[in-house]
């Protein structure tokens, strides 16, 4: 296994924050105030080292997709800065942009949404070698294709790089998608819940398939997910968002054992177990995860929050490092300290 | 009616029912010949893949299933009666006052331009026409309340609700005319995991109160083993095993049901850090293996697997305990299938 340098960072997120303008009715933009936001994303900082797999999980709402987005540049921040592998995304222009997408390629959730139901596999696979390596002639780019096929377990190869999506299973798209990802050999690849929609015989394989091809093509993952229990499964350190904001980020393990943010908490006792002899007896949080348009004051937790005290309505908590690598942003988060600290 | 096993009453009794799509290329067995009962007051989960037949079985049971697919074969005594015989006009009564369905998305089950307290209304004066509407309003708000849901939220459209809310409103409206039986589909996979875990804690405290049971229908089988009393396992259209979800998942028996239980994710460190990957994909249903239609990805297969079908049969004796393997079962000697 490769060591991971924690002072080797392939993407650096800076105070990023990214809101969308509320549709209005015309008479509202007639009369109306102010425009209204979606405030998606809010002052969020975080860094993905190199060859690591980086997860964000939260509910849906959290803005963990909306900052995949932005970090791969499909979408640009309204203040904040996305650097990779130095290079300031906002510095570079369209062409610059694209060029850089070949080392920076997506997974999406629904593979049948991401192929092209008018090409076969192997054409949608090659498609990205046409754009990005345009010197390749057509007998290199189908080896090149075919190789990616074997690589992904679509054997053989040559009779799935004539088929297309709709004559292949579920989990044989899915793996077509992460060839059609890693033909143009990216550094990093954001993984948007790749496999939320596989049935739980898949998952296991379709997860193996993507650690091996992490070892194999030394690839860094952003993984996006709502399931901390398949995180468990793939992920080296984990941010934990609650409505634009990050809650805490800390290594996997250390997250799973020392919970510090009362939000990472519930979302982790309320995750089944699948075991009848560990049912959970904890209650769970009031509510559910508010509007963003107009998020809670002081800690965006505050309305839900059991150790809810009257500073989190009034007081944004410092995004801090409590323990080694281990960020927190809540007032209380020093009595969920284990005893030694 | 008491099942001899277990002494508990049994609300529904399905035996050897099949469902058939008529399909271009042939008829598809999406349910065939399954039989197991529900009790009065439990939670039953009903697993398996996508394509597996559980969503097709929980239609069943209402007797909603329309062409191209029908019902051919099987019997369904509900409450010691058989629905089987009901006609149309029965089934209408039947289906809301002792069975009541959720389906995954409420927005789609629920009426847009209709308010809360409009939707439950409705439903007691379709089932109760003789119910004063200041009286059906009355049950809606203590149900409301039941529900956990805030009174003012009574007069608020579907799209004003939350997703949690919008189940919870779903439920109700099985709960307010007493049905037995809550057939959930899928009714928490859209949710978020902290109201998922919240509908479900709702689901036991109604079961609690109102004895109530409930079809858990779920691709995931942590829920299951989360609140559910009994599990069943279909594979293939048909079911591979049931038992209470305890023994099960402490000692499953067909080989399917164990491959099944050990590649789910557990967000517990130190346990199953590796995940069981389970070879192969569910067969097309217009053409289903011969013999025990999971042989082809058993890891245990045997010669008469390929060759005869298995029995849904007791396990070492124990009659709440049934798997559909020959593992299971004294293998036949005298025929020419045998091993």
């Amino acid at each position: 296994m490769r060591v991971i340098d924690p002072t080797d960072n392939l993407v650096e997120v800076r105070d990023l924050t990214k809101w969308f303008p509320v549709q209005q009715g015309l008479l509202a933009q007639v009369f109306g105030g102010k425009q209204r936001f979606v405030h998606a994303v809010d002052g969020v900082s975080f860094e993905i080292r190199r060859g690591e797999v980086f997860g964000l999980a939260g509910e849906s709402g959290s803005g963990k997709t909306t900052i995949g987005r932005v970090v791969v540049g499909l979408t640009p921040p309204t203040s904040g800065t996305v650097t990779f592998d130095g290079i300031d995304l906002s510095t570079l222009g369209s062409a610059g942009l694209r060029s850089l997408r070949k080392s920076m390629q997506v997974i999406f959730q629904d593979p049948m949404a991401s192929l092209n139901p008018r090409m076969s596999l192997g054409r949608s696979i090659g498609y990205g070698l046409e754009i990005h390596n345009p010197e390749m002639d057509a007998e290199a780019r189908r080896a090149a294709v075919v190789e990616m096929l074997e690589r992904v377990g679509l054997a053989p190869a040559n009779y799935f790089y004539n088929k297309f999506p709709h004559q292949t299973s579920g989990g044989q798209r899915q793996r077509a998608a992460i060839a059609r990802a890693l033909i143009t050999r990216p550094e990093l690849v954001l993984a948007d819940e790749p496999i939320a929609m596989a049935d739980v015989s898949v998952r296991a394989l379709l997860l193996d398939l993507m650690n091996e091809l992490k070892r194999d093509l030394s690839l860094t993952y952003l993984f996006i997910t709502h399931d901390l229990a398949t995180a468990k499964y793939i992920c080296d350190r984990v941010g934990v968002m609650y409505l634009g904001m990050m809650a805490e980020v800390a290594d996997l393990r250390e997250l799973y054992t020392h919970p510090l943010h009362p939000y990472s908490q519930a979302l982790l006792a309320a995750v089944p177990v699948p075991d009848p002899h560990q049912r959970r007896t904890q209650p769970m949080p009031e509510g559910e995860i508010p509007n963003p348009i107009n998020p809670p004051s002081g800690c965006r937790f505050h309305p839900r929050c059991p150790i809810a005290g009257s500073i989190c309505r009034t007081e944004v908590p410092t995004y801090r490092a409590l323990r080694p690598d281990h960020w927190v942003a809540c007032h209380y988060a020093e009595r969920y300290l284990p005893s030694g600290d | 009616m008491e099942s001899l096993s277990t002494g508990k009453e049994v609300l529904v009794q399905v035996h050897d029912l099949s469902v058939t799509y008529h399909t271009r290329l042939g008829p598809l067995s999406a349910v065939n010949g399954v039989s197991f009962d529900i009790y009065r007051g439990e939670i039953l989960g009903l697993v398996g893949e996508s394509g597996c037949g559980k969503s097709t079985l929980g239609k069943a049971l209402m007797r909603m299933i329309a062409p191209p697919a029908e019902i051919s074969g099987g019997r369904i005594i509900f409450d010691n009666e058989d629905i089987m015989t009901y006609d149309e006009e029965q089934m209408r009564d039947f289906r809301g006052r002792r069975v009541s369905m959720i389906f995954q998305d409420p927005l789609t089950s629920l009426n847009p331009v209709q308010r809360v307290d409009e939707h439950i209304i409705e439903a007691i004066q379709v089932h109760e026409p003789t119910t004063p509407i200041s009286a059906a309003l009355e049950r809606a708000r203590t149900l409301i309340q039941t529900l956990g849901i805030r009174e003012n939220r009574l007069r608020d459209y579907p799209h004003q609700l939350s997703g949690g809310m919008r189940q919870r409103v779903m439920v109700g409206l099985g709960l307010v005319l007493n049905a037995d039986l809550i057939v959930a589909d899928e009714a928490t996979t859209s949710l978020d995991v902290i109201v998922e875990a919240k509908l479900l804690d709702e689901f036991k405290r109604l079961r609690d109160e109102f004895n109530l049971a409930i079809l858990l229908i779920t691709h995931n089988i942590a829920l299951v083993a989360q609140i559910a009393d009994r599990i069943a396992v279909m594979y293939a259209g048909q079911m591979a095993e049931i038992g209470d979800v305890v023994t099960v998942f402490d000692d499953p028996r067909h080989p399917y049901t164990d491959g099944l239980l050990r590649s789910v994710p557990n967000v517990k460190l130190d346990e199953r850090e590796v995940l069981y990957k389970m070879g192969g994909e569910p067969p097309n249903l217009t053409h289903p293996p011969a013999g025990c239609r999971f042989h082809p990805r058993c890891p245990l297969a045997m010669p008469i697997c390929s060759l005869k079908e298995p029995q849904l049969l007791p396990v070492r004796g124990d009659a709440s305990h049934l798997a559909h393997c020959w593992l299971q079962q004294p293998q036949p000697v005298d025929e020419e299938g045998a091993a």
